[in-house]
């Protein structure tokens, strides 16, 4: 099954780390990151820049409304992602608890919607006609 | 071997109640699906009423059910989905091959069945709820009931935790060794809390609360059985101590009776035997946790012959061990009271005291009563009144209200 991790840092706590520990955090990324590479379990996987550039956006009556920050403001903000292959959840569980910002912050695992049934069953043209 | 219709349908009805929840997981287990197995093994038992009388009970009933629920909900699946021949799961079912499974097998599928219903992805409520339904086989009404719930609300639960486990991809296995302490804890943690909602006279009749410890003592011999842990037996001999004295408990006018004015004499002596023992063998192991050491506490009442027997100064000393593995305020004031038993009432006082100065147990109407129980010893008549008003204000229970507006009165003051 596939899984996305999302991570969910305080950026406060990240933004205040010395230098060193900083390098430290950002090489235990690098050997998780090369740890499930090497095991199967990674298909993808990016850290985004902190909260404070994100923009959102909302399509409303035809018209776009865009507005500074995430949709909603909470002490741990979204700030990188793993998507993954594990067996189960006690799988991804075991892998999602290994993500550096687990220790420090929290790590939400969401199973992800297999359409592939879905799509054998349903004729390709009924796709193309709702796009 | 041919019997009447009669008899077979008596024989059926026995093996649903002996049988069912076994078949189910092992259902479940080939179907990876509660649904689909739910529906298999009622199709099986259907089939079997109406097979047995002539073809006569097979010699392994169990294994004719659970042969026969795979096939019907192969049969299922194949009219689901008519045009897809190739769907894997089918795939999956049709090549799957289900060898002749001994016993110790199938008990090895019950338990794959508690560690699923228990996985801490799932909200504890559901938990609960879907333990009772699908490993115990209590009606969504009766565990309704029992938590005082609607039946819809439960339903509902227990539906969005059979998705989760579906949607997720909760597993159903028995934890890795690395991971199993954790999680046998929370299967401990529910059925411990299975057992509390039976033994404490919270809500639903008195059959349904002494139906639930009951289930819940056979979760407590399934799990000792089948996982070997010390935690687990000490679990158990703590369900058995307490369940000893549930005769004794409640007063033939339905009221509660302190354990220092229970009747001894009619305390469960084989349920005491059992739950000793299996202490013992928890202690020995020397991997004991919390649920051990309150067994021993209660194993130090089982064995005094009257209240004034009872070794207060043992008791002290196993409540100062589970505070240092565990601590907790209301750990602490059960300590208080044994204190007060061993040193007089003005100590425990003090203790209580200074627990309720520290806010946590400020609305807890056992802390207050307590309290209001040892100042009623030293004949402060005033200062007991007030402690008993304070705990009625706070509890919940319809047997303990009546517990302490009957202190009331005998002090003059209600």
């Amino acid at each position: 099954m596939k899984y996305l991790c999302l991570i969910y840092d305080d950026e406060s706590k990240v933004n205040t780390m010395s230098k060193s520990e900083s390098d430290a955090f950002m090489g235990e990324y690098f050997q998780f990151t090369e740890a499930i590479k090497q095991s199967g379990h990674y298909l993808g996987g990016e850290a985004l820049h902190p909260v404070h550039t994100a923009t959102t956006i909302r399509m409303r009556n035809g018209k776009v409304s865009t507005t500074d920050g995430p949709f909603a403001e909470t002490k741990e903000q979204l700030g990188g992602f793993y998507f993954i292959e594990a067996r189960d959840l006690n799988d991804a569980i075991q892998i999602a608890a290994r993500i550096p910002s687990a220790k420090i912050g929290s790590v939400e695992v969401r199973p992800v919607v297999d359409f592939t049934a879905e799509m054998k069953a349903a004729p390709p043209a009924s796709q193309t006609a709702k796009a | 071997m041919q019997e009447g219709g009669e008899d077979v349908g008596a024989t059926v009805a026995a093996l649903y109640r002996s049988d069912s929840r076994r078949v189910l997981a092992t259902l479940i287990r080939l179907l990876g699906d509660f649904d689909l197995a739910e529906e298999a093994l009622q199709e099986a038992f259907s089939a079997a009423l109406a097979a047995w009388p002539s073809s006569g009970v097979p010699r392994n009933p169990r294994a004719w059910l659970v042969s026969t629920g795979r096939f019907k909900a192969i049969d299922a699946l194949r009219k689901r989905r008519r045009h897809e021949a190739a769907a894997p799961e089918l795939t999956r079912l049709l090549e799957a091959d289900i060898p002749e499974r001994d016993d110790e097998a199938v008990e090895d599928d019950r338990l794959r069945l508690v560690f699923t219903c228990c996985h801490p992805a799932l909200p504890p409520d559901a938990q609960i709820a879907l333990t009772l339904r699908t490993v115990c086989g209590l009606t969504t009404e009766e565990i309704a009931h029992a938590f005082l719930t609607s039946a819809p609300t439960l339903a509902q639960r227990i539906v969005r935790a059979k998705a989760k486990i579906r949607d997720a991809g909760i597993p159903y296995e028995v934890p890795s060794p690395a991971d199993l302490p954790g999680r046998l804890d929370a299967v401990l943690h529910v059925v411990y809390l299975v057992f509390n909602e039976g033994y404490s006279a919270s809500s639903g009749g008195a059959l349904l609360r002494t139906e639930l410890s009951a289930e819940a003592i056979r979760l407590g011999r399934l799990l000792v059985e089948l996982l070997p842990d010390p935690e687990a037996e000490g679990l158990l001999a703590l369900m058995l101590l307490h369940e000893s004295r549930r005769a004794a408990r409640v007063a033939a006018d339905g009221e509660l009776v302190l354990l220092e004015d229970q009747d001894r004499s009619i305390w469960d002596r084989a349920m005491i035997a059992e739950g000793t023992g299996r202490l013992e063998r928890a202690l020995r192991s020397r991997h004991f946790g919390p649920y051990t050491l309150q067994a021993a506490i209660a194993a130090v009442h089982a064995e005094a012959a009257r209240a004034t027997d009872t070794d207060w100064t043992e008791i002290v000393g196993l409540y100062d061990v589970l505070l240092a593995i565990e601590p907790s305020a209301v750990v602490e004031l059960n300590r208080a009271v044994a204190v007060a038993m061993r040193d007089g009432p003005a100590a425990g006082i003090t203790l209580i005291d200074a627990l309720l100065a520290r806010g946590e147990l400020a609305d807890y109407h056992l802390a207050h009563s307590a309290r209001a129980e040892l100042c009623h010893r030293l004949g402060q008549r005033a200062e007991a009144a007030g402690g008993y008003r304070r705990a009625l204000e706070l509890a919940r229970q319809e047997p303990e209200r009546r517990h302490l507006e009957r202190r009331l009165r005998e002090l003059g003051t209600a």
